[in-house]
């Protein structure tokens, strides 16, 4: 197994698609990280209604929460990438003829994720608070960074990040095809679970099935949320939201063993 | 004998994709210290029975063993069967990352890896990416990905394939050195003339059953002997070979005279007193033994011919 997982860490390090997302991610959340630090802290002109919406430590924390809300995109479609390119360069055929147990290969991909997913938490967790805390620091109320629920946030939020490897990797054994896991990916998270989360919270009776899109459940782990400081919606708790998270991998994982990797394959 | 192969046992083996039969109760058996060409035209089932025979396709009925094992159950397979199917690689990747990539699970270090790069002269393109190189080169890169855990056994699937002239005879030395250390070597081909210098057994097949399982030699008694007769009386040379039960055809100036030697015919046409102005033996010609054994709509397979079961 662990000859299996070194194999699937040198397929990841051995192009350069893993540090051209990651400096992506870090150009990304830092931008955003600055835009939301810019928007708590300066006052609009008089006139204006929309002042800052949140102050205080809501204001950090809801910035510091971004690396999930915003951020997942990127460990998703790093940890899909894991299997879907062995499907796009027909490699898969040499990895099970050098491990045929498919269990094993696939177990592999979801472990070698891990450490991807981790690197891609700190370096998203480092950029946006990077960008942000100055701002937050000299405008805004602070940017709590000393406070122990602020640094349980940030650890969290790369925790977090490699949960989304895990399930990235475990979409990518479901749908192979590249183009189409990366195009599913994007359109579920930059369009379909934001909306959703904001339709369902609204509506009384499925606030409830809202606190279980992974999203959602990514931010309970995290332990705040910027949807949820300007919505009305309520999450799960950490440990709920990491047993959902969990089981989307799990699930996920099994319905790819069970389908792509009893295929024949080549 | 310091590397004494595993024998590859095929059984039964079936494979059907919805209607289509692509591989039809084939059993033959690859033994080691030889070199046996798989042969069969394209789509006859060729990669489809080495994709049974390596675990990547499940067979519709039978089995196909190494040392009595199924490829998938062996422990660390590469060390057993080095091979090298329709060759994927990342474009993006260089050719030593390529081998260093599965050198883990083959269970070697990465010296070894450059090791493998400088037996098959790619050394000088270790480091550069895959996306670049020439088909041969690639051709090589594969074959240096199934030779990593020293296998005694290699099945190779159309290895010659964009190789350059000399790369087909260095292939040919390298196949024949392995057969040479008792290494088991299984090379298909869809040209039989690809590999005829480099086979000592053929295994035909044609619409995925067996056609023809013999040593190269073998299938060369089944050639047709043909001998080119040109004589000033054409005529009288044609009513002697009818008279003697020989079929001829018109070839150019003269006759072709089937299933004699030139010694037979030249006496009879001596005794005849035909004046002969040339007789040509001709070589037996395997390629035409090979599309008569492949050829759509013959019965599936020659009993007699049949010598490996």
């Amino acid at each position: 197994m662990s000859a299996a997982i070194r194999a699937e860490l040198r397929k990841i390090t051995s192009t350069r698609l893993w540090w051209v997302l990651l400096l992506a991610q870090a150009g990304y959340l830092g931008f955003i990280g600055l835009v939301m630090a810019f928007s708590f802290t300066v006052e609009m002109p008089e006139g204006t209604s929309s002042g800052p919406a949140l102050s205080g430590m809501d204001a950090a924390t809801a910035t510091y929460s971004l690396v999930n809300a915003i951020g997942y995109v990127f460990p998703l479609v790093i940890g899909s990438l894991a299997v879907t390119t062995e499907f796009r360069h027909r490699t898969i055929g040499q990895t099970l003829l050098v491990e045929p147990r498919r269990g094993v290969v696939l177990a592999a991909k979801l472990i070698a994720t891990v450490p991807l997913g981790l690197l891609f938490g700190v370096v998203g967790v480092a950029s946006l608070v990077g960008a942000s805390a100055p701002l937050l620091a000299w405008q805004g109320d602070g940017a709590f960074l000393g406070d122990p629920e602020v640094l349980a946030i940030l650890a969290l939020g790369v925790v977090v990040m490699a949960l989304w490897a895990v399930i990235g990797a475990a979409f990518g054994s479901v749908v192979t095809n590249q183009v189409a896991a990366i195009v599913v990916i994007l359109a579920f998270t930059q369009f379909v679970e934001p909306v959703a989360r904001l339709a369902l919270s609204a509506v009384d009776g499925l606030e409830q099935v809202a606190r279980f899109l992974p999203g959602s459940a990514a931010d309970a782990v995290v332990g705040a949320s910027l949807f949820n400081e300007i919505g009305e919606g309520s999450l799960l708790s950490r440990p709920a939201g990491l047993a959902v998270l969990l089981t989307y991998a799990l699930v996920l994982a099994a319905i790819g063993r069970a389908t792509t990797l009893r295929r024949d394959l080549v | 004998m310091t590397h004494s192969g595993p024998e590859l046992r095929v059984e039964g083996l079936s494979k059907s994709f919805g209607p289509v039969r692509a591989v039809d109760d084939l059993s033959f058996t690859v033994r080691p210290g030889a070199v046996t060409g798989f042969l069969g035209p394209n789509g006859s089932g060729k990669t489809t029975t080495l994709r049974m025979l390596l675990g990547l396709t499940a067979p519709t009925a039978g089995r196909a063993l190494v040392d009595g094992t199924p490829y998938a159950a062996l422990r660390r397979p590469a060390r057993v069967v080095g091979a090298s199917l329709e060759a994927g690689f990342h474009p993006g990747r260089t050719g030593l990352g390529h081998l260093e990539v599965y050198a883990p699970q083959v269970g070697v270090s990465r010296q070894r890896c450059r090791d493998l790069l400088d037996l098959v002269g790619l050394t000088a393109a270790a480091d550069r990416k895959v996306g670049g190189y020439s088909m041969g080169m690639r051709q090589r890169l594969a074959l240096a990905t199934t030779l990593l855990g020293d296998p005694p056994a290699v099945v190779l699937d159309e290895p010659a394939n964009g190789l350059d002239p000399e790369g087909i005879v260095w292939l040919r030395g390298l196949l024949r050195a392995f057969a040479a250390e008792g290494r088991t070597v299984l090379v298909s081909s869809h040209v039989l003339g690809e590999v005829q210098h480099t086979v000592d057994d053929v295994v035909i097949i044609a619409g995925g059953r067996l056609a023809h399982a013999s040593s190269l030699a073998a299938l060369a008694d089944l050639a047709v002997q043909e001998t080119l007769a040109v004589s000033p009386d054409a005529a009288r040379l044609a009513a002697l070979c009818r008279e003697r039960g020989w079929a001829v055809a018109p070839e150019g100036a003269g006759l072709l005279v089937s299933d004699v030697s030139a010694a037979e015919l030249g006496a009879a046409a001596f005794a005849a007193g035909v004046e002969l102005h040339q007789l040509t033996p001709r070589g037996t010609d395997l390629e035409q033994v090979f599309l008569r054994l492949t050829a759509p709509g013959r019965p599936a397979r020659e009993p007699e011919a049949v010598v490996a079961r």
